[in-house]
């Protein structure tokens, strides 16, 4: 799997608020094609560490190295420029836009025509909207008005919207949150599928530990600010300080009778 | 010394007026999200009906029950307005409400000129504080000395008011989250009713209580309304500390400075707000307002460019216009022309606010600009009529710039109010700048060369330029730019996490929209020959809102509807009756509770009426499964 | 927007038809005239009265030459692109033979630059600002009331005459606080070089602090003040003046404050023995003002404020030149009106050929309490020729044309 230089690799990374520590000296790396699950209890500092892996924090101290460039302290939008994309816990797209325009929106930005007056957006690279669409499954919802779609569809879209600048890395935060069950699986197994094709690492946090040991090829735990664990998910598992904490907080992980339990 | 502590205190009797009125629009907008702009003219009857109660009822007993007893009137008021208007627009488009409070705002102006008569009237003062008591030498009304003590002590109800009864504790989480504390089972019309009734209380009694102090007239609420505005949003939106602080601010700043400069306090007020903003983007003590909730189902047509049929028909409704001449005679051929410039103006406006998402209050600021670099041109360089009309906008385009800039690091209300405070600025350096700008006197003499002077040619010229200019915004609209202006108003987060940097897109159609209604501006210059102050005022900055969101905010080219209704509308009152403002005010009512997304929102709606989609509920069908 | 447009025809076609009026017939002469009906009432309400006592009049004893007086009135909301609107429906639909009227000085030079452009006469009734007859005076705007120099120069006479030396000045900050301050000064300096200006206050016009105003004014312990401010404002600071005890033992000079529309708010907290400007209905006693004053409160039950005597007097100059022009052509009404005498309630005036500004004078006098209300005593004509700069001054100050 690993290759020379990794796609992702964070060293020391460090935030407080106000006397706070969020997050302490995490470091990790990731590599392409690879899926690696962000988890911890509530409070652990997986927001705060996502924030500034994709540039809506500053870091307090250490570095952040994307595709060979050091990223520490940049803009959301430079971050993306360099083949990053990214969805949302609570999804962000375009509800005044149909859902075609969504993605034409990211493939204009992405072709760099945003000052260019004599393009006609809802003209402009509508087969490539359209192939993104069909990958995600919402081929037939094209010329719907965004503001129509169901949660799940949203969900969708934004993977879409995610792919149009051809990631190298997906960063994605809770991807399936507040979507039906059947539904979380569905859109994990499409994003995986998506991600070894197209040899994307991703980078994701979630609460729903089916989608985690499902999904991911590795695993890192955040406890208070500072990773505490790291392997697949077969060694997260029997890990017994990882036991330890999800236990101390009366939720005991049953790997296969609970939906989306909240830790 | 003893000087400055009675200034120090006169200061701070000023504030307590302030501090009512201004405490009241705080909770109102705090809850309901309504921008009243009628908080002034509550303000103005409580004044008003105290007048008339405190004349009727003699006595230290009936003068200060006719206060309480004014504030509770006009209070009840405020709960009919409420109930029969504002409710049936809470689910309209942001800034909807707006709207409507203006339009009672013009009906209550006439109403109270009806009821009470023209001339400025003198209450009574009040029993018991009508001398002074003397300090060292400097004599301080007893009245100010009431009005230092009221100001804290309504600040001390208040706090009472919403921490220690359960009313308070659902205001506040009502503040925090509305959807919430719907949710919660809290009946949310009977708790907006009674916010808006205390809100309205507190402006009334803020009105009434000035009668001793004050001549009551028909202009007190555009007095005083600006100034609160300023007052709440310096403190912060929703937070009654903040307005005390503020108002405390703002008067004192006023009573100080005035020493120093005394012809600064026209602009005082902004000024602090421009820097207050600047430094701190919410006020002094607000929050980071929670990114306004889109009302479900609101917006359902998706914006696309004309069809070619629909192209054509645009040409040929261009063509009909262009034969007016045919017809209409000089008058009417002028007063096109000024629609047509004025369809130019909330065009611009129209493309900052739909599109952008940016709600200017000051955006007559650069349709004056525009003006005034045509008279600069044309009268001090002299250039030829063509040359002005290409240049002068350019003013407007480099005010658009600078003020642009700053205000679009602000978003919502507080973008609005760092316009309106820009706007301000700019009009009180052409007010009192008399040796450049004439002052209120206006540069006069700005007459179009004889090519355009006939009213035809002129209208010719103005259509075009019209056209032109609504094409062109319609082409940027489609363009990228649009695209991704859109996107920033729909989702910063998710605009920026696509490349799109936001603040400078966000700038750019601020100079856009700034450049086009300097455009506007220097045509105006023109079709009217001279240039005045009030090119670059409130009322106009105001009218080009109502004629946004008359045609409907959520639509690519409302704006040209509302403006040729509006201003047609408004030039045939105002020729036709001295109670235009009545009449205005009474149809833009109707207009809100009849049409809430405007006049175009409503045509669009009934041709595109179709069954509505069912709600697709994925949560229960996978999205493949269901797609087609 | 096909729509839209077709609507701006449509919308267009209703706006006119209401106007495009078929041509009236021989038998009437029109005047436009307009106003701030709707932004200023208090004073535009009694001007009102007064000029359709003169319509009243003038048709009673049978009209311009013959035919009947119309007056068509229109308001400008206080907006002086507005005020050209309806100047121009004035003209181009109404076909008036000439424009009258308007209160603010902006809308006064607003409608002067229409009436200079599209060859119109106008005669100004109200506005004080001293340009619309000199610095940006036309051939074709004339001007009634007595102008912001001429009621300063008034004033200054009085004023010279007072001790004091330590002068203060309140004055609204826009054009005509302004400039009426500057005349004062002038003018005062001209006559006693030895007076110093100790302070001057400037407050927003219409949003005046004054307890501040007041303080800081009474700060610099000056001997005398001078005061512009007027309506709501002046309402304010007498208040507060009084309550803090500024006007005592100072003298007050002030523009405009005699005038009932400006006194009489002030009822009994009226300031005493203010020198200002203004108009004694009451204890004028010549036999054109008793005429004037019987024939107004016989209609209106009210008494007349001096919005009353220029609306008046506005229609009966009007309808003078009118009569002795013969025609509507403005060339003629323009020869017809320079030199013209008109008598008027206050006396014979003069429109002046020089700067077209008419001769009509104002009273000045003292404020005092009389019955719990605000009067005017001692109270003196002054004659506006008396009070103009020379005719050189003047033609210099003129543009050419």
């Amino acid at each position: 799997m690993s290759v020379a230089q990794p796609l992702l690799s964070v060293e020391g990374l460090s935030k407080s608020y106000g006397g706070v520590h969020a997050v302490r000296g995490v470091s990790f790396a990731l590599n392409a094609g690879e899926i690696l699950a962000l988890i911890g209890p509530n409070g652990a500092g997986k927001s705060t560490c996502f924030d500034m892996l994709n540039g809506q924090t500053t870091p307090g101290s250490g570095r952040i190295n994307l595709l060979g460039e050091d990223t520490t302290g940049k803009k959301p939008r430079e971050i993306w420029r360099l083949g990053v994309g990214r969805t949302f816990q609570i999804t962000a797209t375009f509800p005044t836009m149909t859902v075609r325009e969504n993605v034409q929106v990211a493939l204009v930005s992405y072709g760099r025509r945003l000052f260019n007056l004599w393009t006609s957006t809802p003209r402009y690279a509508r087969a490539e909207a359209g192939r993104l669409l069909e990958l995600v499954g919402m081929g037939g919802y094209a010329e719907r008005p965004c503001g129509e779609l169901a949660y799940g569809d949203l969900k969708r879209l934004e993977l879409a919207i995610a792919l149009a600048n051809q990631p190298k890395l997906l960063l994605m935060d809770e991807p399936t949150a507040g979507m039906a069950p059947r539904e979380r699986i569905e859109l994990m197994r499409l994003t995986a599928q998506i991600a070894r094709e197209q040899g994307i690492g991703v980078l994701f946090t979630e609460h729903d530990m089916d989608v985690v040991f499902e999904h991911a090829d590795r695993i890192l735990v955040l406890n208070r600010g500072s990773l505490i664990a790291e392997g697949s998910p077969e060694e997260v598992r029997r890990n017994p300080q990882v036991r330890a904490i999800y236990l101390g907080e009366g939720l005991v992980y049953d790997a296969r009778h609970r939906e989306g339990a909240p830790t | 010394m003893a000087f400055y502590f009675v200034q120090f205190l006169t200061g701070l009797a000023s504030a307590a007026s302030l501090f009512l009125v201004a405490s009241g629009l705080s909770i109102i907008f705090g809850v309901t999200r309504i921008v009243n702009f009628a908080h002034g003219a509550f303000y103005m009857l409580g004044a008003y009906v105290a007048f008339t109660l405190t004349e009727r009822f003699s006595g230290a007993i009936g003068f200060w029950g006719g206060i309480v007893a004014a504030a509770a009137i006009v209070a009840l008021v405020g709960v009919l307005v409420e109930m029969v208007l504002l409710r049936r627009i809470y689910h309209a488009p942001e800034l909807f409400q707006l709207l409507a409070t203006f339009g009672l705002t013009l009906m209550v102006e006439d109403l109270v000129v009806l009821i009470w008569g023209p001339s400025d009237l003198l209450g009574r003062r009040a029993p018991g504080f009508k001398g002074a008591v003397d300090f060292f030498g400097q004599n301080i009304p007893s009245y100010d000395l009431f009005l230092i003590g009221l100001g804290p002590l309504v600040l001390g109800l208040l706090w009472l008011l919403f921490q220690r009864t359960r009313w308070g504790v659902l205001v506040r989480a009502a503040t925090q989250d509305r959807d919430m504390v719907a949710a919660l089972g809290v009946n949310q019309k009977w708790l907006f009713t009674s916010v808006f009734a205390v809100g309205v209380f507190l402006a009334a009694l803020g009105g009434a209580l000035q009668i001793p102090r004050d001549a009551v007239h028909h202009a007190m609420d555009l007095r005083i309304i600006v100034d609160v505005f300023v007052v709440v949003v310096i403190g912060g939106l929703g937070s009654i500390i903040g307005a005390f602080v503020a108002a405390v601010l703002v008067s004192e700043l006023n009573a100080f400075g005035i020493l120093i400069f005394p012809k600064i306090s026209i602009i005082l007020v902004f000024l602090v707000m421009a820097a207050v903003l600047i430094v701190r983007p919410w006020g002094l003590f607000g929050r980071q307002e929670a990114a306004a909730r889109r009302t479900p189902g609101l917006t359902i047509n998706p914006w696309r460019p004309l069809t070619s049929n629909e192209r054509l028909a645009a040409v040929a409704a261009l063509a009909l216009a262009a034969a007016l001449p045919l017809i209409g005679g000089n008058y009417a051929l002028t007063v096109g022309s000024e629609i047509a410039i004025f369809v130019i103006f909330a065009a611009s406006l129209h493309f900052l606010m739909s599109v952008g998402g940016l709600a200017s209050f000051g955006h007559a600021a650069y349709f004056g600009l525009g003006a005034y670099g045509v008279a600069f041109l044309a009268k001090l360089a002299g250039l030829p009529m063509i040359l002005s009309l290409l240049l002068g906008p350019l003013l407007g385009l480099a005010g658009a710039a600078v003020f642009g800039f700053f205000a679009v690091q602000l978003s919502g209300v507080y973008f609005a109010m760092l316009t309106l405070a820009f706007a301000q600025i700019v009009w009180s350096i052409a007010f009192q700048w008399v040796a450049v700008t004439g002052g209120d006197n206006g540069i006069l003499g700005v007459w179009p060369e004889s090519w355009a002077a006939s009213p035809a040619h002129f209208y010719w010229l103005s259509i075009a330029v019209a056209a032109l200019a609504v094409a062109v915004l319609r082409i940027i609209v489609f363009s990228p730019f649009g695209f991704a202006l859109r996107a920033t108003r729909d989702s910063p987060l998710r605009g920026e996490a696509i490349g799109i940097d936001g603040k400078r897109i966000q700038w750019t159609a601020f100079v856009i929209a700034g450049t086009v209604a300097g455009v506007a501006g220097a045509l105006f210059a023109y079709l009217k020959g001279s240039i005045f102050p009030d090119s670059l005022g409130i009322s106009l900055s105001v009218d080009a809102l109502v004629m946004v969101l008359l045609g409907g905010v959520e639509t690519v080219s409302g704006a040209i509807l509302g403006a040729i209704v509006y201003k047609a509308l408004s030039i045939w009152l105002v020729s036709q009756t001295d109670l235009s403002k009545l009449v205005l005010g009474g149809i833009i009512v109707l207009i809100v509770v009849a049409f809430p997304k405007g006049i175009v929102g409503m045509l669009e709606t009934i041709r595109q009426r179709r069954p509505p989609t069912p709600p697709k509920s994925a949560l229960l069908t996978s999205g493949i499964e269901t797609a087609e | 927007m096909q729509r839209s447009k077709r609507l701006l025809a449509a919308t267009l076609a209703i706006v006119f038809s209401g106007l495009a009026q078929a041509a009236q017939a021989q038998s009437e002469i029109k005047i436009g005239e307009i106003n701030s009906y709707s932004l200023l009432p208090a004073f535009t309400e009694p001007y009102r009265k007064g000029w359709q006592l003169a319509v009243e009049e003038i048709n009673a004893a049978g009209g311009v030459n013959g035919k009947k007086l119309v007056v068509v009135s229109k308001d400008d909301g206080g907006k002086p692109a507005d005020a050209q609107t309806a100047a121009n429906e004035l003209v181009s639909s109404e076909n008036v033979a000439m424009l009258t009227g308007t209160f603010l000085s902006n809308i006064g030079l607003a409608v002067s630059d229409f009436a200079n452009q599209k060859k119109v006469f106008f005669l100004a009734a109200e506005p004080l600002t001293d340009a619309i007859t000199w610095a940006k005076g036309n051939r074709y705007t004339f001007r009634l009331r007595p102008s912001n120099y001429m009621q300063a120069a008034m004033l200054v006479e009085a004023a010279a005459k007072l001790p004091a030396k330590r002068w203060a000045t309140i004055a609204p900050n826009y054009e005509y606080g302004q400039s009426a301050v500057a005349v004062f000064k002038k003018l005062m300096s001209e006559k006693r070089p030895d007076i110093q200006w100790v302070e001057e206050q400037w407050p927003p016009q219409g949003k005046i602090d004054a307890g501040p105003v007041v303080q800081a004014v009474a700060s610099a312990n000056p001997e005398a003040i001078l005061n512009v401010t007027f309506g709501a404002d002046l309402v304010k600071l007498v208040r507060e003046g009084n309550t803090r005890g500024l006007f005592k033992d100072r003298s007050v000079v002030s523009f405009l404050t005699g005038e009932p529309e400006y006194l009489d708010p002030l009822k009994d907290e009226t300031p005493e023995g203010w020198i200002v400007t203004g108009y004694p209905w009451y204890s004028i006693k010549t036999p054109e003002h008793d005429a004037f004053l019987k024939a107004y409160q016989a209609k209106y039950n009210d008494y007349p404020r001096l919005g009353s005597i220029v609306g008046y007097e506005t229609i009966k100059s009007a309808a003078a030149i009118l009569a002795k022009a013969n025609s509507t052509d403005p060339e003629k009404l323009i020869a017809a009106a320079e030199g013209l005498s008109v008598p008027s309630p206050f006396g014979e005036i003069v429109f002046r050929k020089i700067d077209h500004q008419s001769t009509l004078g104002a009273f000045v006098g003292r404020t005092a309490l009389k019955d719990g209300k605000g009067v005017m005593v001692d109270s003196v004509y002054r004659k506006g020729s008396d009070y103009l700069p020379s005719d050189a001054e003047v033609a210099k100050m003129r543009p050419k044309e």
